[in-house]
């Protein structure tokens, strides 16, 4: 679960705790649309994805990116347009909506990670905004209105998505392969440089790593994967608005990480269910959101910087050794 | 009519003006920002939220009590410097020596706060404030007509930068404040009381963004988003800038505001985005800004 567990004493101990953790997860999702409204399932495995996506910059990279909503909701038009304008497949879609956040993610990221720490988050909250403002302007993506009416179609031409249910296992299944690779991601040889970079650029340099190419290509994962859950969310939801590229949506992101504990692989899905319960609990009062996230911002930072998952780790640590 | 490469004479000074209006707001928010990051190393976000804050501060004191646009060019930056003051006390103060990134998402958390309950409570939309008597009206140049206010807020906002520039270049209050930048515990170990200096520097800085809001209110309307959008541009002036000098955080202002400008004459489509562009330049050819340092 976290590079940390391994290297506790009762270890063997921890793993098996964490497998069983991870069984029970998936066991959970599985038969969680027959508990719960499947939209809002699909809407948090989406924004789960987008920050597990986010984290694996943040977490193991110690980059604080304001700008991937450009990646979620770039992903979003391009998947938006592909199924609806040129009538591809869905999941095509999808990978094309990846790809394309990839490519914007090269572009971002080769900007921004020449400068460190505080600007490399003002420029990439610079960029996020230049890239709305190319949205708003471009016919394709309709201004204003957005994409909408995309149709959900049939996953490979043969299953049917308009039903709730396989639209929520298709979801779902993109989901854990998302989370499969960000964890194969942060515990292979590269999530390691990445880590030695996140504690100690100039050490990282001195030992012959070229850490720009290490960064970029970081970025560029992080990217794609915001992208994969981008697109996901424009076949779920089945439209692709300016809301999903402004720098709210970068704020959001942020806040679900945080809130769930930046560094830890769960804590971002635990941020992010959290967040869109919050909102979906709060779109029936009039009390302004903006104010809560706010409010919630405040108190992470000043109270809480490990986070939800984090604390909960530490605890667990604290038992184990003790 | 005269033109000027084919672009009408009126049309081409008139860009230049609201140009040189909108680098005044640049210049005197990315001053304020460059300030506060110079001493506290933290990125102040509600920046535009206390440019929103001094903007509708003038407008409830007009609205409420009465008093007027002069005195509020007084009032409400105080205001605005008290708050921000309160919160460097509570709460910015306990995250120095922290990673400064935990600084810059307090400050969006409060902004955050700041903008939606305002929201909340004004609503979205715009509200006017008309400028002063003494101001309102318009000067025939002879090639433009230029509107009193406009002029004024150019002159006004220049004098402001000169005047903050002079107050940490020649001034003795500056010089403790140029020195804690430098090192803070060895000027803490002469007598300076630091923390103190910390906290002025934060009201300093959220205090003059107040003031720009108020020199903004009876240009664009007052409203609770009008910082928001602003303070990403900033953002951008100052990564073009380089956080280094204040000086060059002034002249990158009114630079890149005039460069806006002019970019609506010829090729309206990008005006909203060469500032940006602008900065990806800067960010290829010289990483740290055209007036910064590498740190």
């Amino acid at each position: 679960m976290n590079a940390d567990a391994g290297r506790l004493s009762p270890a063997s101990r921890l793993r098996r705790s964490t497998l069983a953790f991870a069984a029970v997860s998936i066991v959970a999702l599985l038969v969680a649309p027959f508990f719960l409204y499947p939209v809002f399932l699909m809407s948090v495995l989406c924004f789960a994805l987008f920050a597990c996506a986010f984290n694996l910059l943040i977490g193991y990279v110690g980059l604080l990116s304001f700008g991937h909503a450009t990646f979620f909701g770039g992903a979003a038009y391009i998947t938006a347009h592909a199924v609806k304008v040129w009538g591809w497949e869905p999941l095509s879609g999808i990978l094309l909506g990846a790809v394309g956040a990839g490519v914007l993610g090269v572009i971002v990221g080769a900007l921004a990670i020449r400068r460190q720490g505080i600007y490399f988050a003002m420029i990439t909250l610079a960029l996020g905004q230049m890239f709305a403002f190319i949205c708003l302007q471009v016919p394709f993506t309709h201004g204003e209105d957005g994409i909408q009416g995309v149709p959900r179609g049939h996953l490979l031409g043969l299953i049917d998505l308009s039903g709730p249910l396989a639209m929520y296992y298709v979801t779902l299944a993109i989901f854990l392969i998302g989370f499969f690779a960000i964890w194969r991601i942060v515990h292979s040889p590269f999530g390691n440089i990445l880590k030695a970079i996140r504690e100690n650029e100039r050490r990282a340099i001195s030992l012959g790593y070229r850490v720009d190419r290490y960064k970029l290509g970081a970025f560029v994962m992080s990217a794609s994967l915001a992208g994969l859950a981008g697109g996901t969310k424009a076949i779920v939801f089945q439209f692709a608005t300016l809301t999903d590229v402004q720098w709210q949506m970068s704020g959001e992101v942020i806040l679900m990480t945080l809130l769930g504990g930046i560094g830890t692989l769960v804590g971002p899905v635990v941020g992010a269910g959290l967040v869109i319960a919050l909102q979906n609990y709060l779109a029936a009062s009039d009390f302004p959101v903006t104010v809560l996230i706010g409010i919630i911002f405040v108190i992470c930072v000043l109270l809480f910087r490990r986070g939800i998952a984090g604390e909960a780790m530490a605890f667990l640590r604290r038992r184990a050794a003790g | 009519m005269s033109t000027i490469f084919g672009i009408s004479a009126p049309a081409l000074y008139g860009q230049i003006l609201i140009g040189l209006i909108n680098g005044s707001f640049y210049a005197l928010l990315s001053l304020g920002l460059a300030v506060i990051f110079g001493l506290l190393r933290v990125i102040n976000f509600a920046h535009g939220a206390q440019y929103m804050l001094g903007a509708f501060a003038a407008y409830l004191l007009l609205a409420y009590t009465g008093i007027g646009y002069w005195p509020a060019l007084v009032v409400a930056p105080l205001l605005v410097g008290v708050t921000a003051v309160v919160v460097e006390r509570t709460m910015l103060r306990r995250l120095y020596g922290l990673d400064p990134l935990y600084g810059l998402l307090l400050t969006f958390g409060l902004a955050l706060i700041i903008e939606g309950a305002f929201r909340y409570w004004f609503g979205a939309a715009g509200k006017p404030y008309s400028p002063p008597p003494q101001l309102s009206g318009a000067l025939n140049l002879g090639f433009m007509f230029l509107p009193i206010y406009r002029g004024w807020v150019v002159i006004a906002s220049l004098v402001i930068c000169l005047g903050t520039w002079l107050l940490i270049e020649k001034t003795r209050l500056g010089a403790y404040l140029r020195a804690a930048t430098e090192n803070a515990t060895l000027v803490q170990a002469f007598g300076v009381d630091v923390p103190r200096l910390l906290t002025l520097t934060y009201g300093l800085g959220a205090a003059l963004a107040g003031l720009a809001g108020v020199l903004a209110a009876p240009i664009y309307q007052v409203s609770p988003l009008m910082g928001s959008n602003l303070i990403i541009v900033v953002f951008a002036v100052v990564v073009v800038g380089g956080m280094g000098s204040i000086l060059g955080a002034i002249v990158t202002g009114y630079m890149l505001g005039v460069l806006e400008g002019l970019t609506k004459v010829i090729y309206p489509e990008a005006s909203s985005i060469v500032i940006f562009v602008v900065m990806a330049i800067v960010l290829l050819v010289r990483p740290a800004g055209l007036f910064g340092r590498e740190e």
